[in-house]
């Protein structure tokens, strides 16, 4: 009888190529997946005088620099934007690599689109040059980040060099509260173990709130694994899992179909496995979230008020509170309810899939927005589906814009930013200093807590707003 | 990838924990040429909206000129993958990091362009943001063979570092070409993954 192994283990060992004596692994990569931001790693590819390996194990779509207010590429007048955006399509002919370029229904931010086509599987190996590939792990897949060299490492030899990382099991138990979503999950995960809290780990999520979660709510806490420095976050696979993959486009299907449920069935983590790190959370203590400060960690309920700098343990940790509520504008003591706010964002790769559109169409229904606020579907089905149920107007009747699917105002690298000065609520993952544009003050939130933001112009307890 | 073997500059005290990678380079340089990247190392915090330097900024200080080594609180370079957050502190001089701890892929893109992220225990890192801080324009010497920092105290420590990672850095390897001495296994991999899990 072998040892208890927990999954990340399990996914390990069956992707070893050759285990070095010097403690490091060549790690096979089962799905790779590219971005318009991956242009440097293609043309790296070239100069180092190398092809791709398995073009048929890599997939693209042009997600970070596609402008979100219209579909005409062409329009684009910055010359090196639309070179980066025109050239995913390029190197997919060039190379074999599929290819959902812009104009495909297909088409959306990477961590979207990769589990809504079927290429994110339970038990895969899955890399791509974006910290956020975390996300693939709500399918019981191992999945993360890389570097642009890394992905051209990768390219050319479908696998990776990689110390075996530590592993940490997060345990959620308990039902959530009314109005609580995988964000505020996520958040309060990050707050109580720190930016840097999982460096060098693994995360798997386990516990009866995790297991309550949809596939949407799963990915979003998956997602976030990196703001709390983890190298990858997982959840097992289960029934909710197998019906979310079933039928997609790049899923096994027939006798396949039957073949991989059988090998996804052992995949969670066996009872007994150990791992290097626990924590827990209580589900039922979870409030909506709201983050004050320029760190993801800074969060906190949004019954609570902006901390005081001399509450802080220590010189440095007063330091930090002081240098982040200056760039923010806010004051000490101030109740986190009721702060003004000047735009909202809803969108990323974090919160742009249907269940999220429909919890924020939710709390707009009927009521009209009172500051600038953008909905960013995370892909075209995704835009469709939503226009299917009327959620777009819903939107637009309340005076909030309903764009094309994108990474957009979270990162702005295509010009999407807010202003200096402007305070953003904001569905994404990151409230780092000038994230959103120069001098912009981001607060994150899930899609429900900045929906109740745009119509009401400040944080709100949604759960004021929510029906019964 | 330039060997590296050791190194000796001023070194730079950045005394805050999480600087992430969108603060050594914001979003709006990724996309342009790597020359015209350079100019966006810790633009925000080095530079006023009109480009003209904030004095204050620590990089700013003529003391640490030329500067080729940063020393930083815990969780330096977390965030975005984004490569460019180590390419531009190299191509602006920097080829050593040094803090209690790093955000993991941008540990790995130093490896990838010969430059070392140096753990050392906190209180040491402390200590030498204080030194750094009262003696601007001290050096901070690395020999990556012996795998020992020397601050301008004149103390040595020692820093882990994977035997893998450092003998690449040592030659000035490239992963690609050791990978490819392993064709033969990733083949066998793949044949056998074929007959295993078919449906992929």
């Amino acid at each position: 009888m072998s040892q208890p192994a927990t999954m990340f283990e399990k996914i390990w060992r069956r992707h070893v190529v050759v285990d070095r004596q010097d403690g490091y692994t060549l790690l096979y990569v089962d799905r790779h997946i590219l971005h318009d931001g991956s242009f440097f790693a293609f043309e790296r590819l070239k100069q180092v005088g190398q092809k791709v390996r398995r073009p048929e194990r890599s997939f693209g779509t042009p997600d970070h620099y596609v402008p979100t207010d219209t579909r005409n590429v062409a329009a684009i007048s910055d010359d090196r934007q639309r070179l980066l955006v025109t050239s995913m399509a390029r190197h997919g002919a060039e190379t074999g690599v599929t290819v959902f370029d812009v104009g495909d229904r297909r088409q959306g931010i990477v961590h979207v689109m990769g589990p809504e086509q079927g290429i994110t599987l339970p038990g895969l190996t899955m890399v791509c040059g974006d910290s956020h590939t975390s996300t693939h792990g709500a399918l019981g897949a191992l999945a993360f980040g890389i570097g642009s060299s890394e992905v051209t490492h990768v390219l050319a030899t479908q696998s990776l060099w990689q110390r075996k990382p530590k592993s940490m099991r997060i345990t959620v138990d308990g039902q959530l509260g009314f109005g609580i979503t995988g964000k505020d999950v996520i958040l309060a995960i990050i707050a109580k173990m720190g930016a840097a809290g999982a460096v060098g780990h693994v995360i798997e999520y386990a516990g009866s709130a995790i297991r309550a979660l949809s596939m949407e709510g799963r990915l979003t806490v998956c997602n976030m694994s990196i703001e709390g420095g983890a190298k990858a976050g997982m959840i097992a696979p289960d029934d909710t899992t197998y019906e979310y993959v079933r039928g997609r486009q790049f899923a096994p299907k027939g006798a396949a179909w039957d073949a991989a449920l059988n090998q996804w069935r052992s995949l969670p983590s066996d009872d007994g496995a150990t791992f290097d790190r626990e924590l827990s959370l209580a589900g039922a203590d979870i409030a909506p979230m709201v983050t004050w400060g320029t760190s993801p960690e800074d969060a906190a309920p949004i019954t609570a008020r902006i901390p005081e700098p001399s509450s802080a343990p220590d010189i440095a940790k007063r330091e930090g509170i002081e240098r982040a509520l200056a760039y923010q504008g806010l004051t000490p003591g101030t109740p986190i309810d009721g702060i003004k706010i000047d735009r909202v964002f809803i969108g990323s790769c974090t919160n742009s899939r249907i269940e999220d559109l429909r919890e924020a169409a939710k709390v707009v229904k009927g009521r009209k927005a009172a500051v600038p606020s953008w909905v960013v579907p995370g892909s075209g089905i995704i835009k469709e589906q939503a226009e299917a149920e009327g959620l777009d107007r819903i939107f637009e009747d309340a005076g909030i814009e309903w764009r094309h699917a994108g990474c957009s105002m979270c990162i702005g690298v295509n010009g999407e930013t807010g202003k200096p000065g402007e305070r953003i609520a904001s569905t994404s993952n990151r409230n780092f200093v000038g994230r959103q544009g120069r001098g912009v003050r981001t607060h994150l939130v899930s899609p429900a807590m900045a929906a109740a933001a745009a119509v009401t112009g400040t944080f709100t307890d949604v759960r004021k707003l929510l029906p019964n | 990838m330039q060997p590296f073997t050791t190194w000796k500059a001023v070194a730079v005290p950045l005394g805050m924990p999480n600087i992430d990678t969108d603060q050594i380079i914001p979003g709006r340089y990724l996309g342009v040429t790597r020359e015209q990247q350079k100019e966006g190392m810790f633009r925000d915090m080095r530079c006023n909206e009109d480009g003209s330097p904030k004095p204050d900024f620590i990089m700013n200080k003529p003391a640490y000129n030329g500067a080729g080594v940063v020393v930083a609180e815990r969780n330096f370079g977390c965030g975005s993958s984004r490569e460019q957050a180590v390419t531009v502190m190299l191509d602006n001089g920097y080829r050593v990091f040094i803090a209690p701890s790093f955000g993991d892929i941008f540990a790995n893109n130093c490896y990838q362009n010969g430059c070392v992220p140096a753990v050392l225990p906190e209180a040491r890192v402390n200590e030498l943001l204080r030194f750094l801080l009262e003696l601007p324009g001290a050096e901070i010497s690395v020999d990556l063979a012996s795998q020992t920092v020397t601050g301008p105290d004149g103390k040595t420590d020692s820093f882990a570092i994977d035997s893998f990672r450092k003998d690449c850095l040592l030659k000035g390897q490239d992963d690609i070409s050791l990978t490819l001495s392993y064709d033969k296994d990733i083949a066998a991999f793949e044949s056998r993954q074929k007959a295993e899990v078919a449906w992929l």
